[in-house]
């Protein structure tokens, strides 16, 4: 494990926050209640930071559960309160290796609860299991700080009469996951590598092949995106991607993880993607494809979520396998008006050699364009089509 | 999660329901309608759920660059103006639906006669950040 602090006093606060889940997990544990340790571990979090790079301690989760703990008993006023859970340390055996690895799966099958709106669950898994401060969040999310407080602290008594002792939902875990790598603003704070990490976190106390997948998935989209933006900010697409700029450390690690969560037989999701993404990873350019795998692949996908986008980005693959018409035949089993769809047959008609009427389509898919980099992409491609004759 | 904008309209929306100008009511009925709205937003700061809400004075200048060098020439304000912004609130919310729940809940602010005014306020979606996982 890296050091928190290194031998020349530089002090890493990602590495920190990472004690987040098993020192919260240790607290409840001893019978703080979720509400009240998720404060108080904020709360030595925000000490350590500040104490550490001067007087970095020898053990730090340690030194966190101490502080912690210290916390919640001052926040806990009533004597009798502080009896009782007094006497729930002396009763609790500290918790070994095993038990801390219980403790963060909990919390984040607790943080992903059910009950709780997707919003709330991100918000809350970023807090309690990230160790990131609201403000932080807020900063992320683009809202004001007071806002994110409320999401948080109503999240909290939503989950608070949860017991933390069943298994939680896998999928419910990813899919937030998921959210915080997919829809991630770029603030300061990235968004993306935080999810990386916390499903690497995940990663490591679970055994499944899906979340594996996940890890894979968001490691071969990550590993592109230094070329996935001009430096205006502008969206470059696939094809024209630099791919000597991707990662290839990431993509070779995405690659093994996929290998071995495959490898299991228990197809799911999030390693079809990977699957998918791992197959735009190994090819040297999109004519270089193999386009009939990534059909394939989509036709797993489909079977296994039925999802009306997957169906829209299958007729994309089969335009570049099958040529363009096969693409617009598959376009058809597409439902009208869902997002890109316009984009996607846009696309499709300008390969089949009609630039005039693609121009069209690309300027009405600008206008439905949900991120303004989408629909400046989207003005762009319709203006280089109108230009073509000038 | 996405951001709306919950944009409301001097003029240029379809009329209220419940049409009277506002300096038509009585004061009571104006300090229940600021009551109503600011209990609003105080119970979407509560769900985590509200981000930016500001009212516009009616009336502005429109301005334009005149040349380098130049100051910008200035213009208006332009009585004939179709659509004029009196306010907006911004929220986040998970869904499309939720965005549509609370414009209504909105719309039904007391206004003449302390009955809701059915305003009709334009509901506009922020566009977000792009999507990494696209194909």
């Amino acid at each position: 494990m890296t050091p928190v602090v290194d031998p020349h006093g530089s002090f890493d606060p990602a590495v920190l926050r990472r004690l987040t889940p098993s020192v919260l997990g240790i607290l409840v544990r001893r019978g703080a209640d979720f509400a009240a340790a998720e404060d108080a571990v904020q709360d030595a979090l925000v000490e350590a930071v500040r104490a550490w790079p001067e007087d970095p301690p020898r053990d730090p989760k340690a030194w966190l559960v101490t502080v912690a703990w210290r916390r919640f008993l001052d926040a806990t006023r009533s004597e009798v309160a502080r009896r009782r859970r007094e006497d729930l340390v002396e009763a609790e055996p500290d918790p070994g290796r095993a038990a801390a690895t219980d403790d963060t799966l909990q919390l984040y099958f607790l943080c992903a609860h059910p009950s709780l709106s997707t919003s709330s669950a991100i918000a809350l898994t970023l807090r309690a299991v990230g160790g990131l401060t609201t403000r932080q969040i807020a900063e992320a999310y683009l809202v004001p700080e007071a806002t994110m407080a409320q999401r948080i602290s109503r999240a909290k008594k939503t989950v608070a009469d949860v017991r933390l002792d069943r298994a939680g939902d896998v999928g419910t875990v990813l899919r937030v996951l998921y959210l915080v790598f997919n829809e991630g603003y770029s603030g300061d704070l990235d968004l993306a590598a935080e999810a990386i990490s916390l499903t690497r976190q995940l990663a490591s106390t679970i055994d499944h092949p899906e979340v594996d997948g996940l890890l894979a998935l968001m490691l071969l989209h990550h590993a592109r995106r230094p070329a996935r933006t001009a430096p205006d900010g502008s969206l470059v697409p696939l094809a024209e991607q630099d791919r000597s700029r991707w990662d290839t450390r990431a993509i070779t690690e995405g690659v093994d993880l996929l290998q071995g969560a495959l490898s299991r037989d228990r197809l799911g999701e999030y390693q079809a993607q990977a699957a998918i993404a791992a197959l735009h990873a190994d090819a040297p350019s999109t004519t270089e494809t193999d386009w009939v795998q990534v059909v394939e692949w989509y036709d797993e996908l489909l079977r296994l979520t039925d999802s009306p986008v997957v169906r829209l980005n299958r007729a994309v693959a089969v335009g570049e396998a099958d040529g363009a018409r096969a693409g617009l035949a598959a376009l058809a089993e597409v439902e009208e008006g869902l997002p890109r769809r316009v984009a996607v047959e846009a696309h499709l008609r300008e390969r089949d050699g009609d630039p005039g009427r693609a121009a069209v389509l690309y300027a009405a898919a600008a206008e439905q364009a949900t991120s303004s980099a989408e629909r400046d992409h989207l003005v762009r491609q319709a203006a280089r089509l109108n230009a073509r004759d000038r | 999660m996405a951001k709306y904008l919950l944009l409301k309209h001097y003029r240029g929306a379809p009329a209220a329901r419940n049409d009277v100008r506002m300096d038509q009511w009585t004061p009571e009925e104006i300090s229940d309608h600021i009551q109503y709205m600011n209990d609003f937003a105080a119970r979407l700061e509560g769900t985590g759920e509200f981000v930016d809400g500001q009212a516009l004075a009616p009336e502005g200048l429109w301005v334009q660059h005149d040349g380098p060098g130049k100051p910008p020439v200035t213009d208006g304000p332009f009585a004939e103006t179709k659509d004029l912004i009196a306010g907006w609130m911004i929220i986040d919310v998970d869904s499309q639906e939720r965005a549509i729940e609370l414009a209504g809940e909105l719309s039904a602010a007391p206004g003449a006669g302390g009955e809701p005014i059915h305003e009709w306020l334009e509901v506009r979606p922020f566009l977000a950040h792009p999507e990494t996982v696209t194909e």
